[in-house]
């Protein structure tokens, strides 16, 4: 290649870039994008997991719409899969079936679209739960973590009508579940339900209705509130773990132009071949085992998607008999205090930010990441939710937990039900020990350095073990870290001490009146000198 | 030093050599021993066994629990009028003599050859009559008019609540549960549709006429048959197994993959 052709290759690129930035001056956006940093720890990644399932999830669904009609006119089965030939069900089943038999490519679609959704709704639990133990949720993060939380919600409400769309036994028996929730309202739900189903249920109106809601109402809302999260993501970057170099005001990690891009470009493509060796490999959802829906019948093993288990497994530890009679009325306690529960439990998660907040009384903005045993009441909190949530969760395999390990299923559930209320006050217990634990060593290993192994004889007989110090960048790691303490209950103006300012000191002291402070400098220098 | 340790030890893996002859040999001579028995073993008679057999049988295994003359005790039912289709079903599944009291009786190997199981229902047949075995028409379903597809809507609307859309089994109340109703012999699926055995409920032919029962059948053997479509089955058991699949094998794998990703070489 000579030297002219090389320039006027050149000239090509950066004559059709140049073309782009005079119409669009997009240059600037794209030099501050490829400046964004993303830190270099595998926990940061988990986000990413969700977005790269989700684009597995538009493909295959767009792949889907082509084949599937949500329409409700009762049919003849007349494809190939034998053991439903000549039976009647609505063309949404038949389409959803011949999608499974008759469509090529359509089962591995089907198959890729239903993995890629549980990926989804699992790893945005798992970013979630990065985000809380490590307090990256904090100002000025507050609002990408509602956002975020409204993701999670609109993730599972996708599911839902996504289940619930082929119109098959077990998608209709989700339907009756929800339907018996929502009529267990008092009042309002009997109308709720006529209005949701469109009459009685089932009805032929809520499959239509559903889809509407899956394919367009919802993504539309799931990817502007994406969009939103990203931005607010470029816009408060990243935080990071502490470490040498890393102060409140940068980031250090890999910028997106050209390292991170690759990463994640190689990385979408791993997400990507795993969830097509998934779908390949392993069968989810055989909606032919199923038949068509008809109200009668329910299979044993009937659940819902992971990520409705809880709500399912909430229903099934109410103990019996919870229904009062007012006035002619039946109250039935067993559905509306499983969605009590359920409910306050998503709001807590919801407006966490804020009350932690409240709580510290700490306006500061945070861009360092906590370590988990570094706020241990925040840390047992974490670990209390989710047991709380994995006893509601487990619930609602109590059946298959009793025929796999030969348990009785009463026995199953009362079990649960106990753990259900001493599981988060034991795991808030001991998470809270371990972290003040894990916390002490840090600071013996800061004071006094870690034990080397090195037994070493003195000349007077004595046998000692050699400390050695940790290295200065270690040691930045262990001792930077915040340390609260509770809040100081101040009269207001008026000189009173208000019942929110008593309620929040004694939370206040709840969270950090066991607490271990970092290393100080002096304690250092002390620590330096006993040897 | 080290010379005499070659010398003077054994090789290190000789005990283990040692134990694997030893107990070969004694597995070797053991099988030997009692396949000689077996051989020596009278064959069981090509004649028919008799329902006086039956009965040497039945006292000498059932009546401990089931009574003599099958009247019941208090540890198990009367057998009179149950008929040979309950023998059959429950002792050609191993499931009766009890291996042990506890919410239900499991399925084992069988413990009598079909000639015994036979024999034994003909005696109970002869206390009282009930249902006999079922004919071999409704055991064929290669049969002309056998609609597997009828089978199946029988089998969701009467057999799934407890036995799950793909037979897999479930729960039921105190420990007891629905089996698993892979590979079962036809006739036994038959028998427990008729006699309704432990907890099952009796499906008689007024309720389930024969032909439909042969439906049944024929839907089951026909789920045994063909390969899953979709891939590893789970154990056909719905939504938890696949949640926890992806909770373990697949989120599990792709946080390995984060956790290399962002890995530097040391």
């Amino acid at each position: 290649m000579t030297a002219t052709q090389a320039a006027r290759k050149q000239s090509l690129t950066s004559k059709a870039s140049n073309y782009l930035d005079e119409r669009t001056s997009i240059s600037g956006a794209v030099s501050f994008l490829g400046r964004k940093i993303f830190p270099d720890h595998w926990s940061f990644m988990l986000g990413e997991v969700a977005l790269y399932s989700f684009v597995a999830i538009l493909i295959s669904g767009t792949f889907l719409t082509f084949f599937f009609d949500p329409s409700m006119t009762h049919v003849p089965y007349e494809g190939s899969y034998v053991p439903l030939k000549g039976i009647g069900m609505s063309v949404a089943y038949h389409s959803a079936l011949d999608i499974s038999f008759d469509i090529r490519g359509g089962l591995l679609m089907r198959q890729v679209h239903h993995w890629s959704a549980l990926l989804f709704v699992a790893s945005i639990g798992l970013h979630m739960l990065r985000v809380f133990f490590t307090g990256a949720y904090r100002k000025p993060r507050e609002i990408n973590w509602v956002i975020g939380f409204l993701l999670f919600i609109l993730a599972m409400a996708e599911g839902f009508t996504g289940y619930s769309l082929p119109d098959d036994l077990l998608s209709g028996n989700g339907l009756a579940i929800i339907n018996g929730m929502v009529k267990g309202i008092p009042l309002i739900g009997t109308w709720i339900s006529y209005f949701f189903f469109g009459g009685l249920f089932p009805g032929t109106a809520i499959v239509p209705r559903l889809y509407i809601l899956h394919i367009m109402l919802l993504p539309a809302i799931l990817i502007a509130s994406l969009g939103l999260h990203m931005l607010l993501l470029i816009i408060n970057k990243h935080t990071q773990f502490a470490g040498p170099g890393r102060t409140k005001g940068n980031v250090v990690g890999s910028p997106i132009m050209p390292v991170f891009a690759a990463k994640a470009g190689g990385f979408f493509f791993l997400v990507f071949g795993a969830i097509m060796l998934i779908a390949s490999l392993v069968t989810i959802n055989p909606i032919w085992n199923y038949g068509p829906y008809d109200p009668s019948p329910v299979s044993a093993g009937t659940q819902p998607d992971w990520y409705i288990g809880f709500a399912d497994g909430a229903l099934r530890l109410v103990p019996p008999g919870w229904e009062v009679e007012l006035f002619g009325y039946t109250l039935t306690i067993a559905i509306l205090a499983p969605m009590a529960v359920m409910g306050v439990f998503l709001v807590l998660v919801a407006f966490w930010p804020f009350i932690e907040a409240w709580i510290t009384g700490d306006k500061r903005e945070h861009h360092m990441a906590d370590r988990p045993r570094n706020n241990p009441t925040r840390t047992a909190i974490g670990a209390a939710g989710i047991i709380f949530y994995a006893v509601m969760w487990a619930a609602a395999s109590s059946d298959l937990m009793a025929t796999h390990f030969s348990l009785n299923v009463f026995y199953v559930i009362h079990v649960l039900q106990a753990l259900l209320i001493l599981g988060p006050i034991i795991g808030f217990w001991l998470t809270k020990r371990i972290a003040i634990g894990l916390q002490k060593k840090d600071r013996e290993m800061v004071l006094h350095g870690f034990e080397s192994g090195r037994i070493v004889r003195k000349p007077g007989g004595e046998f000692i073990e050699v400390h050695q110090p940790v290295d200065e960048y270690e040691r930045w790691r262990l001792t930077s870290f915040d340390a609260y303490e509770p809040t100081k209950e101040r009269p207001n103006s008026a000189g009173r001490i208000t019942a929110g300012t008593k309620i929040r000191g004694s939370l206040s002291r709840w969270f950090f009146e066991d607490r271990i402070t970092p290393v100080t400098k002096s304690e250092l220098e002390q620590s330096k000198h006993d040897h | 030093m080290a010379k005499r340790k070659n010398r003077g030890r054994r090789h290190p893996l000789a005990s283990a050599a040692l134990l694997i002859l030893g107990l070969a040999a004694v597995g070797g001579g053991y099988t030997v021993v009692s396949e000689a028995a077996d051989a020596s073993a009278p064959a069981p008679a090509a004649s028919q066994l008799t329902a006086e057999d039956g009965q040497r049988l039945y006292m000498a295994n059932c009546a401990t629990c089931h009574g003599v003359e099958a009247v019941g005790t208090k540890n198990g039912p009367t057998l009179i009028g149950v008929g040979a289709a309950s023998v059959n079903f429950q002792v050609m599944t191993g499931r009766m003599p009890l291996a042990f009291q506890g919410p239900q009786a499991d399925q084992r190997n069988p413990q009598f050859t079909q000639e015994q199981s036979d024999a034994m229902g003909e005696y109970i047949q002869t206390l009282g009559a009930g249902p006999d075995k079922p004919d071999e028409e409704w055991l064929d379903t290669s049969a002309t008019g056998v609609d597997i597809a009828n089978g199946a809507e029988l089998f969701r609307i009467n057999c799934a609540m407890c036995h799950n859309v793909a037979g897999a089994g479930g729960a039921l109340t105190e420990g007891k549960f629905a089996p698993n109703l892979h590979d079962i012999d036809g006739a036994h699926i038959y028998e427990a549709m008729l006699t309704g055995p432990q907890n099952m409920p009796v499906f008689n032919d007024n309720n389930i006429s024969p032909e439909e029962k042969r439906d049944v059948i024929a839907y089951l053997h026909y789920l045994d048959e063909s390969p899953s479509v979709g891939g590893w089955d789970l154990g056909s058991l719905g939504p938890v197994s696949e949640g926890l699949f992806i909770w373990t094998l697949g989120l599990g794998s792709i946080v390995a993959l984060t956790v290399w990703l962002t890995s530097r070489p040391n």
